[in-house]
């Protein structure tokens, strides 16, 4: 989230696209609810389905699943069409007024430098016109054709009310209405926030959708206000956590990016990393790269990392592809090139696409060490279900360790929310039996693998044994002392430059912030977004005031928010150019004369002037991006791409297949449906029930009863063309599975047409698997496909084809 | 000659001073008593469900539950009892034209002016209308309480239709313990009745007074049926 | 925003009422507790339930139920009926309004409404199974119950149920033993969106209006108040967008009163009935008295022997 769950009070308008918040997010929907009841403000839902958040909202539009991008595009050409552009935002705060490169072209769904072999551009002429003194090049009149605006404005106009109800299936009058209702918040005074989760992101061109809407909320002057946002609905109580402390394969804590083999030392990796401004006077605040990574490594190897050994840079891994996502793992382990896996608090056997492949692939694994409270599918893989795990025991020679771990409520830490609010926790119970905390169970396989390397040696034992490992007890690790490592500390004293007898920094005590880190090793920080969140005045999470001043949202003494405290990303975005809030009702920062002062903690130096620096500090530019420059795979716009699985061809470009710069591995290629399979008629989108979360609370009686059994939604008009009764027995397949489920014929589901097509809904929910309290069921990842999305690889399981047929149900035993 | 209708089985008439006269046999008066018990437990239980100020009763079957629990079941007893009276007497007690005369005189009845009626068979208009309308009392009842023993049954009605049912088993309940008071009274009235439930006999002069045709009956079947001495 | 729920007191707390409080008690003769204590009120604005159940759940919960698992039967309403472990229940309607021809998923939490003449209570034969608190609580006395089903012919809503297991009714009880101890319902206390806000009557009443005119406001032209006069009013009430219609919403009645057949067989028929029973024992005294008994006379048994030839063996 660029805001928070809390400031979403202080909305005009929600929308809910991408998503279904009152379903999957019923407690933070409240600040909806609150929103309404409070500010007055609408709720827009445009969902494939009639949700539960669509349930409560003042307007509903369906939507085809996998068409969101040619629905936002609509909705910008629409803006721009009828001047619903905050102009002086678009023209202060945006990238509208630069000029890209004269070679930069698009043409049928096709940017300049794809290469279809590779599935990939070569994205040399996806940047600005650089000027004579390095800086980015612009035209504050926006009449230059090639300034950003002005491609913009061509590249949307293709998405007319009538070429988007034809590739949606949104009738145009309820397309228009909702235009209208976000037209208005154009307005300086009328903010609109976007609530948005998987339904955006399980696409094979996930990011894309998220960006095409941040794109629209900049045209409305929507980010960095109150009320406003981009905002990333997380699913997991720490999923935001997770990619903030950087576990994915491709990362280190911050966002900071692992080298790649082409990287052999840390100047190269430096090179294009610290990025210089493309602006005057901008903050660029990457530039500060290295003193994050520098601090990093200090915190990771002490004192083995130095200046001379270029701070242990040797020992990171350095990635010979993109990345190891999930998928590419399970490909590599199908082959046989992954052997062991580590499994930690998750269950890929029903969370990851085609249970066919995961099940295939787990099986040539030696060894699968399960860290989890639950007893999960993947655990049992290997054990014959009947039709719901048809497993052969007798083949499958992995050995399973099932490590019992604690679960939430009986640990101590903080969990970081949406709104990215590190909350710190205590336990509320002792765990059960033999139950460890991953802590522990980590700790434990650390010192025990170091042990083995002092004794063994090894081929490369460095970053093992150099590892530091200062904590009171070395077998299990407070999570204090976890959480003060993260925030940093100073290793060595830095003298006040000014005043040699003065200390800037003493050795030993806590960071007070990101802002003091340094590159010269005098720095440890693990994880230089969170630094602030445990400093001398003690652990800033814990802190539970929730006082409110001038009743903002804010609420900035309850625990802690990164980075900095900052509640609201590009805050100095919520005054205009002059420092004046849009909105006096809804004042955030604003620039007194001498300094930005206000609500939240500024994102900019407090003394900088307001004409000189952008809000937009992470980029070199100062502003924020219409156009996204090299930075996305599939193109600096947005671009609407069917489904790899699409029950029509792509009306704007029916040569491309796809997301065409998705990677897809062979194998799995052949396991999707043709376009307009006659075999696979229905679009297929699976999600989740507020009754059940993932497939944990079907563990648990009272959650089971609320939603005891597996069933899939279709329309009434679907039911009653394949004879199919509600609450009776189907088989629904795709190429890759079949499953038995029962069937809820719906009003909440409609038929859509769609270039001319009736098209029908399949809606997979996603909670049944075959251990738990609940009645034993498939998990919809038998039927998904194995793609992800091109950015970063999450799997498309919003929209996929399928087919349909009444059923006599499982055979009774 | 076919038995005249009122004449069951077991009914005869024994010589001698007094005339005594077998009016039930065993297995009528044991089937009696049993009704006759059902009703009144019936009776008392479910007047403590029908009243507050009865509910103390529940106490003679072990409390609430147990009242709540018990009574249906002794419904079903009841039913079948009576099912067994019902075989044993209806023929008895159709409705003949004598009964006609009998209730347009019903103030002689009232007085004891027994000399003013017509000669009745084994049963007079009131015994017959004591019977009729027990037994349609108890289908009422019957029906009525299988639609409220929610216990087994509960799906079986609509919470409208037990509405109606517990009122109609009410009303029906209060209407059949007066004809068990009209009956029990007659019985006490009409001395010499008694002994007919206890014994299994009457008197020849209460035959004659009560039931005289009934009475000609019997001597004329065993006359018939054994040649005079 | 409504001010949220408190949370628990750390220390013991004295109960705010008891026995001391009863204004009704099931065939029972009491004198109500005077003064009153203040009317106490839950409500449920439908408009704002996103159907999450966690009302659901926290009333399993806190109430120690154990539910059992059922099966889809083709709704999102799980189980399918208020059961006597279930006391409250999501109901889904699937209702396109004719009006606009759009889809309107009415949801509507199920459960006691705790009438302010509650029909149950009326209804029920044993003393002191259902009490009714001067706070307006309508609650069931276990240990009393004799599990008879009368509070269910009784209640106008259809809400209570007899378990299977102890054979005693089971409903809401508008969770009084946290009531008492200044706590909201479970189910409040768990709604994520304030769709369920408890406090007093007047307050529930009060804060009703403004929901009342937000949903106006936005078309809904009918949105009312559901607080039925026919039982006296609730202590359960609900905001509906289409109060002219409560039977869209899962068959809430339109003018709930408890039913005419059971108030004439809990009055007039007690009276009447005991009337006639009376009547027919007196009848008999009285003629006894007057008439005398109807015996045999010698003359009767003469005529019987002279009849059986007696006379003459």
């Amino acid at each position: 989230m660029t805001n928070s769950w809390t400031d979403i009070k202080n909305t005009d308008l929600v929308v809910i696209m991408g998503g279904n918040a009152a379903e999957a997010h019923p407690c933070g929907f409240k600040w909806v609810t609150e929103a309404k009841a409070t500010r007055g403000a609408k709720l827009v839902v445009v969902d494939p389905r009639f949700t539960r958040s669509a349930a409560v909202a003042d307007y509903y539009a369906p939507v085809r699943q996998g068409s969101d991008i040619a629905f936002l595009n609509g909705v910008i050409n629409y803006c721009i069409q009828n001047n619903k552009v905050q102009w002086e935002y678009v023209k202060n705060f945006t990238n509208a007024n630069y000029l890209v490169k004269d070679g930069f072209t698009y043409q049928d769904g096709l940017f300049t430098g794809y290469d279809a072999e590779k599935r990939d551009y070569n994205r040399s002429t996806w940047d600005y016109q650089i000027g004579p003194d390095g800086y980015a090049m612009v035209d504050d009149t926006l009449q230059n054709p090639r300034c950003v605006w002005n491609l913009l404005k061509e590249h949307v106009s293709i998405y007319t009310p009538d070429m988007v109800s034809r590739i949606t299936g949104t009738p145009k009058d309820k397309f228009l209405k909702v235009c209208e209702m976000i037209g208005e918040c154009s307005s300086p005074t009328k903010t609109m926030t976007s609530m948005y989760a998987l339904g955006w992101t399980q696409h094979s061109k996930g990011s894309q959708n998220i960006r095409t809407m941040a794109m629209l909320q900049l045209i409305l002057g929507n980010i960095g206000v109150r009320g406003g946002g981009m905002n990333a609905l997380r699913g997991h109580s720490n999923i935001q956590g997770l990619t903030d402390i950087g576990l994915m394969s491709n990362l280190i804590p911050g966002y900071l990016t692992l080298a790649t083999e082409r990287e052999p030392d840390l100047a190269t990796y430096m090179s294009t990393r610290g990025f210089k401004p493309l602006r005057p006077n901008q903050m660029s605040y990457w530039q500060n790269y290295k003193k994050f990574f520098v601090s990093f490594q200090k915190a990771m190897f002490g004192p083995a990392a130095t200046a001379e050994n270029s701070f242990a840079y040797d020992w990171l891994p350095k990635m010979d592809v993109p990345s190891y996502d999930i998928l590419r793992a399970f490909e590599l382990m199908k082959q046989g090139k992954m052997t062991a896996y580590f499994c930690q608090g998750f269950n890929p056997l029903q969370a990851f696409p085609n249970k066919a492949k995961l099940a295939e692939a787990l099986g040539k694994l030696k060894l699968l060490v399960i860290m989890d409270p639950l007893e999960t599918e993947t655990a049992r893989f290997w054990e014959n279900h009947g039709i719901y795990n048809e497993a052969d025991p007798a083949k499958i020679q992995t050995e399973v360790i099932q490590l019992p771990s604690t679960c939430f409520a009986e640990d101590e830490g903080a969990l970081v929310n949406s709104g990215r609010w590190l909350q710190w926790h205590w336990p509320g119970g002792s765990p059960p039996g033999e139950a460890k905390s991953d802590v522990w169970i980590m700790s434990q396989i650390t010192l025990r693998l170091r042990a083995l390397y002092q004794k063994e040696g090894g081929a490369f034992p460095d970053p093992i044994l150099n590892l530091t490992w200062n904590y009171k007890d070395p077998n299990e690790p407070t999570p204090s002392e976890l959480a003060k490592e993260m925030n940093g500390y100073v290793v060595s004293d830095v003298a006040d430059p000014n005043d040699p007898t003065k200390k800037l920094l003493e050795a030993g005590k806590q960071l007070s912030g990101f802002g003091v880190l340094r590159d010269d090793g005098s720095t440890a920080c693990g994880n230089w977004i969170y630094s602030g969140s445990f400093t001398e005045a003690g652990n800033m999470m814990a802190r539970r005031d929730n006082s409110d001043p001038g009743d903002t949202g804010a609420y900035s003494n309850w625990s802690f928010s990164w980075p900095a405290n900052r509640r609201i990303l590009y805050n100095r975005a919520s005054a205009d150019i002059n420092g004046k809030p849009w909105d006096d009702t809804r004042k955030l920062l604003w620039w007194d004369g001498a300094k930005w002062t206000g609500y939240d903690i500024p994102d900019i130096a407090p003394a900088s002037k307001p004409q000189d620096v952008g809000p937009f500090i992470m980029n070199p530019e100062g502003v924020s991006r219409l156009f996204a420059r090299g930075m996305m795979r599939e193109g600096p716009f947005p671009v609407h791409y069917e489904p790899f699985e699409s029950p029509v061809a792509n009306a704007i470009a029916p040569k491309v297949r796809g997301n065409p710069v998705a990677r897809v591995f062979k194998d799995d290629f052949a396991q999707f449906a043709e376009v307009a399979s006659p075999d696979f008629p229905y679009a297929a989108t699976s999600y989740r029930l507020t009754e059940h979360f993932h497939y944990w609370t079907k563990n648990n009686h009272v959650n089971s009863v609320l939603q005891p059994e597996f069933f899939v939604e279709i329309s009434e008009e679907l039911a009653k063309e394949k004879g199919i009764t509600n609450g009776g027995w189907v088989r629904v397949w795709s190429k890759r599975g079949s499953v038995l489920a029962k069937a809820y014929a719906t009003k909440r589901i409609r038929p859509m047409t769609v270039d001319g097509k009736t098209v029908h809904i399949v809606g997979i929910p996603i909670h049944w698997g075959f251990v738990g309290a609940a009645k034993k069921g498939f998990g919809a990842n038998v039927l998904t496909p194995f793609v992800g999305d091109a950015n970063i690889e999450t799997p498309e399981y919003k929209a996929f084809c399928v087919n349909i047929e009444a059923s006599t149900g499982p055979a009774v035993a | 000659m076919t038995t005249p209708y009122d004449i069951e089985k077991g009914d005869g008439v024994h010589k001698g001073h007094p005339v005594t006269v077998d009016r039930y046999t065993l297995a009528a008066r044991i089937n009696h008593w049993i009704t006759a018990i059902s009703l009144i437990l019936l009776a008392l239980s479910g007047m403590a469900l029908f009243h507050p100020k009865l509910f103390f009763l529940t106490v003679l079957f072990g409390g609430g539950q147990a009242t709540r629990a018990i009574h249906p079941w002794i419904g079903v007893v009841l039913f079948f009892s009576f099912a067994g009276l019902f075989l044993r007497f209806w023929k008895a007690n159709l409705w003949k034209s004598e009964d006609g005369t009998w209730l347009r005189r019903i103030r002689d009845v009232l007085a004891g002016h027994e000399e003013r009626l017509p000669e009745l068979g084994k049963y007079n208009a009131g015994q017959k209308f004591v019977f009729w309308g027990m037994s349609f009392l108890i289908i009422v009842l019957i029906c009525s309480g299988f639609a409220v023993w929610d216990q087994y049954f509960y799906q079986f009605t609509t919470i409208p239709q037990k509405r109606v049912a517990i009122l109609v088993h009410a009303m029906a309940a209060v209407a059949i313990i007066c004809v068990w008071i009209i009956h029990v009274y007659a019985a006490i009235w009409v001395r010499g009745t008694i002994g007919a439930m206890t014994k299994g006999q009457v008197t020849g002069g209460w035959a004659w007074r009560h039931h005289r045709k009934w009475l000609r009956e019997l001597v004329g079947k065993r006359t018939k049926g054994t040649p005079a001495e | 925003m409504f001010p949220p729920a408190p949370n628990p007191p750390v220390a013991p707390t004295q109960a705010k009422f008891g026995d001391k409080d009863l204004i009704r008690r099931s065939a029972s003769t009491i004198t109500p507790a005077s003064p009153r204590q203040t009317e106490v009120a839950k409500l449920i604005d439908v408009s704002k339930c996103i159907g999450c159940k966690a009302c659901q759940a926290a009333c399993l919960e806190w109430n120690n139920l154990h539910e059992e698992i059922g099966t889809f039967n083709g709704t999102y309403t799980n189980p399918p009926d208020l059961t006597p472990a279930s006391f409250t229940l999501m109901r889904f309607t699937e209702w396109v309004n004719p009006e606009t021809d759009n889809l309107e998923w009415l949801i509507r939490k199920d459960g006691c409404m705790h009438c302010e003449d509650p029909g149950c209570l009326k209804a029920c034969p044993a003393p002191g199974a259902i009490v009714q608190y001067s706070n307006g609580i309508v609650d069931f006395v276990h240990e009393n119950c004799i599990g008879c089903g009368y509070c269910i012919k009784g209640c106008p809503f259809n809400i209570p149920r007899i378990s299977k297991v102890d054979n005693k009714a089971y409903k809401c009880t508008l969770c009084s033993d946290r009531v008492a101890v200044g706590q909201w319902p479970a189910c409040a206390k768990a709604c994520p969106t304030q769709a369920i806000a408890f406090g007093t009557k007047a307050e529930m009443t009060k804060w009703a209006e403004g929901r009342i005119t937000d949903l106006k406001s936005r078309g809904y032209k009918n949105a009312g108040l559901y607080d039925p006069p026919g039982v006296g009013g609730t202590h359960v009430m609900y905001v509906l967008q289409h109060a002219d219609k409560p039977e869209i919403y899962a068959g809430l009645p339109n003018n709930p009163r408890i039913s005419p057949v059971v108030e004439i067989w809990k009055g007039v028929t007690k009276y009447v009935g005991f009337g006639f029973i009376g009547l027919a024992a007196v009848a008999g005294v009285l003629h006894h008295l007057v008439a005398g008994a109807n015996r045999v006379s010698a003359e009767d048994e003469a005529n019987a022997e002279k009849l059986t030839g007696s006379d003459r063996s």
